[in-house]
């Protein structure tokens, strides 16, 4: 209906949350575009003036590996995700009401820690003294306890735990809503269960398992706690510098240019994920 | 002396035109169906009656009192939903008292007053409940009862039965015509269900594409259509094209001499003639068609014969069942006095 | 796959997230300043600890007071913004929606660093309103995808039927609308609380050397020295998500609240 004689709501209303985020949402996003273009002050912060010499910066060869670490990363930790999700989605959405509410609590309990917390339990999880080592000495697996972080290994694990439940709960939507008759059409003309999965659900979750991807990568690339605790500087990320720059080097306008190539990126793959939604 | 009085009512959604031009006078106390197929325009014409839309043109006035520019909620009507609209989180008899409690009728009141309601829907003791705990029927009533909670000037329904099984639904249309004459309120009901507005109605508005076909008391709508829509809308009708000529008409080049009872609404050259299935004889004479199927219903017998590529119904009684067989040629002829000539 | 082979899965994936949760409450059992698992000597000291040292007492009123204000904030942002988006459409209604789900789509270390640069500007840096507001924009994603939820689950006919009735437009706000949407403000507000208790780089950024919150705390003592009351803060917080979001699964629909459309009755 294009005219309805009244609304349930004054049309005022929506001045108090678009003020709201004006303000404190696009504002501080206009600040920090200045400041990246800023002059910075060594030893203080900057001052307003419009120079590129921060986005110079990223032509180094040294910028460009950071770049190449946090994509890498992030596309690593999104594929293994999404693949052990997939799967894990699917047989959740079939589970009964009351199965798929206690498992959905445990993933939104784990998806709300803080990368704090994450970060320091699988480093506990992984250390000499507490962690798998001493389970697998005693298994006689190994000779000794030893550490297994900081690593790749550990900053990868600690990557696919923070995303898996935000993965899962992506893709749980479209998984849900694809009708459980299709399946059992296929099953009916003589497919095995397996092959009902890869010739008509998959398919036909195209889209959903590619957005997840993209989410699970633009979510990733967020992580700032996970290289320091679990990784070696090498796997410092692009949001590690961010916040290394803004804080300990106080360079503002260079933490600022990152930001905003980093915003540049997620907001790339953000608006691929919702074209290929339109597409569908 | 009251009526509800609608003057060129129009309503457009961009380029298209769902109400178009309803003008129309409903005298007091008149149970009125809106008939017609999804899409005619029926349910928009009552949402402007009730104000949830405005109108692009046009004006209603009720007791003579112009209320085109009144929002919905000053209207002082009742009406009941195709949802029902119950309110979830609220009991039975909150829900019945709901527009008096707006009202700021105090809390006795209310009460009362719901339990007085709910006896009338014969849903006594039931106020405590909650909605979900109800049947499809009673929530029904409960949407009457809510409905007429103000006494209201004018009680609209939108498909109010539809969403209740075949059995159920013959039931309420009796109840709420009952209803409806016990308390004497001005009643507007929108249904696409033809038996629905004969059960019910003392006047049937038919709309087609946004305007009104014909406006009339049931039996007048069934036994004097307006045109080919109404005949073929309401009921079964057979429809064959014919020619109108001075006394006669001419189906399939045989020459038939009209009878002073039939009714002529064409003027002459083509026409359309329109006769019901029970007004259909099968002879030795008539217009030549085969026998292509018999319906045994139990209650009544279908014949159906085809005639020029056209499908004629007769419709019997059991005990008058006629002797024939698909397959088998017969004469159709047309009872005196029941045959209809509508513009083509 | 057969049904074992799924149920197997399924028990895999979580218990391999339980895995973590599982050594650090071990560890916070430690009679001794030192992270063993299994703990040689079992003692619940390092619980009382928490709640008797200053140094972990003000991180926990710090976060706890972030959290529930920043929830409110939230909430109070979001019912408007999910009500016109509901009721209106339009482009302003879609360009309002997109600002509001934006801050959770977009990695946390811009905003946070967005956060920081307009705190500095204002010369707010540092303050605990800072963390706040910062958390209350940060978070006001959650109560929106609710509400619209909720918003999108109610039947349009509820508020025009209460109109029919006689009811004014705050009428019908406030006896249709707010209750019927209880669950799902409720609901928006748990889950912004917990995410604000939970978050760091923020309230890091913005007032991080000023105002600490446990996360803070947790990651500073990372650096500098390890107590089991940080295993003590991290079992205590997986309790409280657990118990939050059981609060939901068990009085709401949380699967029709996380998008699910078809999910059998209970």
């Amino acid at each position: 209906m294009s005219a309805r004689a009244d609304r349930p709501t004054p049309g005022w209303l929506a001045a108090i949350p678009a003020a709201w985020l004006a303000v404190f949402f696009l504002v501080p996003f206009a600040i920090m575009l200045g400041v990246s273009f800023a002059h910075r002050v060594p030893g203080g912060f900057y001052e307003p003036g419009f120079e590129l010499d921060s986005y110079a910066r990223f032509l180094s060869p040294f910028f460009g590996r950071i770049l190449l670490t946090s994509v890498a990363l992030s596309a690593g930790a999104a594929a293994i995700c999404v693949a052990l999700a997939f799967p894990f989605t699917v047989i959740l959405a079939r589970m009964g009401g009351r199965a798929q509410t206690l498992v959905l609590v445990a993933l939104l309990a784990v998806l709300s820690l803080s990368e704090v917390i994450i970060g320091f339990s699988l480093s506990t999880l992984l250390s000499k003294t507490a962690g798998v080592g001493n389970f697998f000495a005693w298994l006689g697996l190994i000779e000794e306890s030893r550490a297994y972080t900081p690593s790749l290994f550990a900053l990868m694990t600690g990557l696919c735990y923070l995303a898996l439940p935000y993965a899962v709960l992506v893709l749980y939507p479209p998984v849900s809503r694809l009708d459980p008759e299709l399946g059992e059409a296929a099953r009916i003309m003589g497919a095995t269960p397996l092959r009902a999965f890869w010739t008509v659900t998959v398919p036909m979750l195209r889209a959903p398992l590619f957005g997840a991807a993209i989410l699970v990568f633009v979510f990733t690339l967020g992580v700032y706690l996970l290289p320091q605790v679990l990784g070696q500087p090498a796997h410092w990320t692009l949001s590690v510098h961010i916040t290394d720059q803004a804080i300990f080097q106080s360079n503002l306008p260079f933490a600022a240019a990152m930001a905003v190539l980093l915003l540049l990126v997620s907001l790339a793959m953000v608006g691929i994920t919702l074209l290929l939604g339109r597409a569908r | 002396m009251t009526e509800l009085s609608l003057h060129g009512l129009t309503k457009r959604f961009g380029s298209f035109t769902a109400v178009d031009g309803v003008s129309i006078d409903i005298p007091d106390g008149s149970f009125v169906c809106l008939l017609g197929p999804s899409g005619c325009g029926k349910t928009t014409l009552l949402r402007l009656l009730a104000g949830l839309e405005e109108p692009s043109a046009g004006r209603i006035s009720v007791d003579g009192e112009d209320v085109t520019g009144t929002p919905a909620h000053l209207r002082g009507f009742g009406m009941v939903f195709q949802s029902l609209a119950l309110f979830p989180h609220l009991t039975v008899a909150e829900n019945v008292a709901y527009p008096l409690s707006i009202r700021g009728t105090p809390r006795d009141e209310c009460r009362r007053r719901a339990d007085e309601l709910l006896s009338l829907v014969q849903l006594e003791g039931m106020g405590g409940r909650r909605i979900h705990q109800l049947s499809g029927g009673q929530r029904q009533r409960v949407a009457i009862a809510r409905g007429l909670a103000i006494e209201p000037r004018l009680f609209l329904l939108d498909e109010p039965l539809s969403a209740l099984d075949a059995n159920l639904r013959e039931h309420m249309q009796v109840e709420l015509r009952q209803l409806q004459q016990r308390l004497g309120v001005t009643t507007v009901v929108v249904t696409h269900d033809q038996k629905e507005a004969l059960t019910m109605a003392d006047i049937v508005i038919v709309m087609d594409k946004g305007r009104v076909q014909q406006v009339g008391a049931p039996m007048e709508v069934y036994r004097d259509p307006a045109n080919a829509f109404v005949a073929g809308f309401i009921g079964t009708s057979n429809l064959l094209p014919c020619e109108l000529g001075e006394g006669e008409i001419t189906v399939s080049g045989r020459r038939i001499a009209l009878d002073p009872g039939d009714r002529v609404k064409a003027r002459p050259g083509e026409a359309v003639l329109s006769v019901r299935p029970e007004d259909i004889r099968l002879s030795a004479d008539g217009l030549p068609g085969k026998i292509s199927f018999v319906r045994d219903l139990g209650e009544s017998v279908q014949v159906l014969v085809e005639h020029e590529g056209h499908e004629i119904t007769a419709l019997y009684a059991p005990g008058a069942r006629p002797e024939v067989a698909v397959g088998e040629t017969v004469g159709v002829e047309f009872v005196p006095g029941t045959r209809v000539v509508l513009p083509a | 796959m057969s049904r074992k082979l799924q149920a197997a899965y399924i028990l895999v994936i979580l218990a391999a997230l339980a895995a973590p949760i599982v050594v650090v409450a071990g560890v916070s059992l430690n009679a001794e300043q030192a992270l063993l698992f299994p703990p040689p000597e079992m003692s619940l000291r390092w619980y009382g600890a928490l709640f008797s040292s200053p140094d972990w007492l003000v991180p926990l009123r710090n976060s706890l007071v972030i959290a529930a204000v920043s929830a409110l904030l939230a909430v109070l942002v979001a019912l408007p913004l999910a009500l016109h988006v509901w009721s209106r459409g339009g482009l302003l209604s879609r360009a309002l929606y997109t600002l509001g789900v934006a801050p959770f789509m977009l990695p946390p270390v811009i905003s946070a660093l967005g956060f920081l640069v307009f705190w500095v500007t204002i010369g707010m840096y540092g303050q605990m309103a800072a963390t706040i507001v910062s958390h209350g924009v940060f978070l006001v994603t959650l109560p929106v995808v609710t509400l619209s939820l909720g918003l999108g689950a109610m039947d349009p006919a509820l508020v025009e039927a209460a109109r029919t009735m006689g009811a004014t437009r705050g009428q019908v706000m406030r006896t249709v609308i707010l209750p019927l949407l209880l669950p799902y403000i409720v609901s928006g507000y748990a889950f912004a609380f917990v995410l604000s208790l939970n978050e760091y780089i923020i309230a890091y950024m913005v007032a991080g050397f000023t105002v600490e919150t446990l996360p803070i705390k947790i990651f500073n003592s990372l650096r500098y020295g390890y107590t089991p009351i940080m295993a003590v803060v991290a079992v205590l917080f997986v309790a409280l998500a657990v118990a939050v979001f059981g609060l939901i699964g068990r009085f709401g629909n949380l699967p029709r609240l996380l998008g699910a459309e078809r999910v059998e009755e209970r």
